[in-house]
């Protein structure tokens, strides 16, 4: 099973509130690559990175989802959270009251009691957070903040690249990580990632703009479109679209029809 | 075990305290009875609150009726009953009463060796101080209130904090009130008086426990009640910081009125935490003397099994560009019930006050009740009042955010309520009694 992929979904449906969302999804992610999905709102983009990290308002009525070879869809979040899936919220929960420091080492040593590795203690794992924060530019004044509360729109998506620096997951699902970022936070956002890209793990970037792809680059780009991938291709695609807008995809559509 | 009618229940209550032998040199012993007979005279005419009462609506008190109550007996305790009471911060500042009797043997002042300071019981203060002391002692005291008037016809003895201008004490004093369990249901009177003269400042930890073994949460056979007052004055520029916390064993009524009366520019803090008992009612009423005072109260209150626990809250305003912020919490489990009310009032004479008022609970189960209802009663037309109550559970989004991490369901729903309550406890300046605080919440909550 060398050339297993990461992640391998076929004809996935997902129903919220019983309303169709998702319509029949393939995709197939493998070690080293990194995809982007582009599409506009509400076409299915931020259900499809939910459904995947097993958010409970979303029901699958269909399809399949394989990761590392195993059912994802029957695991908890927590479980698929330990299993090396990680999301990037859109919009990261503040959470008064629980210290950013805390819920670091909390999530950190869930997943080396997964591993079987020996837990930190809070000496051990600020020394730990501190080389980490280098890769967000984050200063430690952070840590002792409450989660996410009263960070600025930059701040929050930072703190969400540097869970995942500390996790260091298999798969990264990174959704809308560019919105509400200026240049200057992209640019660091961006750059994290790229530091957190190895030959084993994998990357799933959803995004409105061609932008965030001049900094990560995609190894493939997929259009959703009414709930399914509806055109796949590399890089160049993003930048047709950029130019062409997603209106064409409507005419493309009518014509199909 | 005769049963005590319910309409006479108060008197019967006061003549418990008839007999008392009072250990005071005369002029003090003069005035204490006068006090007595003045509040024994009140009693009479009260009788226990019913939920006819507005105050009492939500807070049934027919199950402290059903017990056939003795007045505790005073009791020597050997000190290694201190070992969960001692804090850290306070060891060699800490006051202790068991049973409403002064335990010299328990306390340790030394410390607070400062001429400018008095801690010690009433029996023992000064002269010139005695002579102060009946604008202080039993102060304004409402006539309509049985419990108040009820521990003001037995004092016999009382904590004292007395702290002369211009002095500032950084050491927290710990006023440590303990009962020693009894073959029957014991009732005890515990009283405190703080003054705080002129440009003073201090800090003291209010705290009730019992001396219990094992967790004091489990239940034993007899039932207990406390029924605490504290008067506290803060004298022009004072400033108090002041911890109440509740920790008595799961079988206790405790029932306490706290009184502040705030001179100008005196800034005045509470943090009450409430974890323990099976009844909790706890009066809280600030009164205004003078301008420009500041006044924050916090309070969490922590409810399960049937645990019941309720906050009555009163600022009187009087003067004007008075400052409060009141933040009460409650987290309530199981078949727990709160009550929250708190009342600000600011008249014509209070112009320019700026008042916040925040209650917020977090029902854990589908029997939890909490009953909560601010109340502004503002007629000055140059304000800024905001007040509000939510209720909530705990966030489907936040509880999945956590799980997204890798926390199980479990330890985000314990991670969120911890999160809750530590707003009020982080606001404690003891880090042992925070330490010890947060502790109990998670093992409560861990249940």
């Amino acid at each position: 099973m060398m050339n297993q992929p990461i992640l391998s979904v076929r004809n996935l449906t997902v129903n919220v509130d019983n309303t169709p969302i998702l319509k029949g999804v393939n995709l197939e992610i493998n070690a080293g690559e990194i995809h982007a999905i582009m599409g506009r709102n509400g076409s299915g983009k931020s259900t499809f990175s939910k459904v995947l990290t097993g958010h409970p308002e979303y029901e699958v009525t269909g399809g399949e989802v394989i990761y590392k070879g195993e059912n994802l869809l029957e695991k908890e979040p927590e479980e698929r959270a330990l299993a090396g899936i990680f999301l990037a919220f859109q919009y990261p929960l503040e959470i008064p009251g629980v210290s950013n420091l805390d819920f670091l080492r909390v999530a950190y040593n869930a997943r080396c009691k997964y591993l079987k590795l020996e837990e930190l203690d809070a000496f051990d794992f600020e020394d730990l957070v501190e080389e980490k924060l280098d890769i967000v530019k984050m200063d430690s004044a952070f840590l002792a903040r409450s989660l996410n509360e009263g960070f600025s729109g930059g701040e929050k998506k930072r703190n969400e690249i540097l869970q995942m620096a500390l996790l260091e997951p298999t798969l990264g699902i990174l959704d809308e990580i560019d919105s509400g970022l200026d240049i200057d936070a992209l640019r660091i956002v961006s750059e994290g990632v790229n530091k957190l890209r190895k030959p084993d793990n994998a990357f799933l970037l959803i995004t409105h703009y061609q932008r965030l792809l001049d900094y990560i680059t995609p190894d493939f780009v997929h259009v959703m479109y009414q709930g399914k991938i509806v055109m796949s291709g590399d890089k160049d695609l993003a930048l047709e679209l950029e130019k062409k807008g997603y209106d064409f995809l409507e005419e493309e559509n009518l014509v199909a029809n | 075990m005769t049963m005590l009618k319910s309409d006479t229940y108060s008197q019967d209550l006061l003549q418990l305290t008839e007999n008392q032998t009072l250990d005071f040199n005369s002029n003090l012993a003069s005035l204490v009875k006068e006090i007595r007979v003045k509040s024994a005279n009140n009693v009479v005419k009260l009788n226990i609150p019913s939920d006819k009462d507005e105050d009492w609506r939500f807070t049934d008190l027919s199950d402290l009726q059903k017990q056939n109550w003795c007045l505790a007996n005073k009791t020597d305790l050997n000190s290694f009953v201190l070992d969960g009471f001692i804090l850290e911060e306070a060891s060699h500042s800490r006051l202790v009463f068991v049973n409403g009797f002064y335990a010299a043997n328990l306390s340790d002042i030394s410390a607070l060796s400062d001429e400018n300071i008095y801690v010690g019981n009433l029996s023992n203060l000064d002269e010139d101080k005695i002579g102060k002391i009946s604008e202080y002692l039993s102060k304004n005291e409402p006539k309509n209130e049985v419990f108040t008037a009820l521990n003001s016809a037995g004092i016999t003895d009382a904590f004292v904090i007395w702290v002369k201008a211009n002095t500032k004490i950084v050491t927290p004093i710990h006023l440590l009130h303990l009962t020693a369990r009894e073959n029957f249901s014991c009732f005890t009177q515990p009283r405190i008086l703080v003054v705080a003269e002129a440009h003073s400042n201090l800090n003291f930890i209010e705290y009730y426990g019992a001396v219990a073994s094992g967790c004091s949460d489990s239940v034993k056979q007899n039932y207990y009640l406390t029924n605490a007052v504290t008067e506290i004055h803060l004298q022009d520029n004072a400033e108090i910081h002041h911890t109440r916390i509740q920790r008595e064993s799961g079988d206790c009524f405790h029932i306490a009125k706290t009184t502040a009366f705030q001179d100008k520019n005196s800034h005045y803090t509470i943090n009450e935490v409430s974890l323990g008992g099976k009844f909790y009612r706890h009066n809280l009423h600030i009164q205004q003397q003078g301008e420009e005072t500041q006044t924050n109260l916090n309070g969490l209150t922590m409810l399960q099994g049937k645990q019941m626990g309720d906050t009555h809250s009163e600022v009187s305003l009087t003067k004007p560009h008075g400052t409060i912020n009141q933040l009460h919490k409650f987290i309530i489990d199981d078949s727990g019930r709160g009550v929250f009310n708190g009342k600000i009032h600011v008249p014509k004479l209070a112009q320019l006050t700026n008042a916040t008022q925040l209650n917020r609970n977090l029902l854990l189960s589908s029997k939890a009740r909490i009953n909560t209802k601010p109340e502004l009663q503002i007629t000055a037309d140059n304000v800024k009042c905001a007040h509000g109550a939510t209720i909530s559970q705990l966030e489907a989004d936040e509880i999945f955010y956590l799980r997204s991490r890798g926390l199980n369901e479990y330890d985000a729903r314990h991670l969120l309520m911890d999160a809750f309550a530590a707003e009020i406890i982080d606001k404690i300046p003891y880090e042992s009694l925070k330490h010890r605080l947060t502790q109990c919440v998670t093992c409560r909550t861990l249940e």
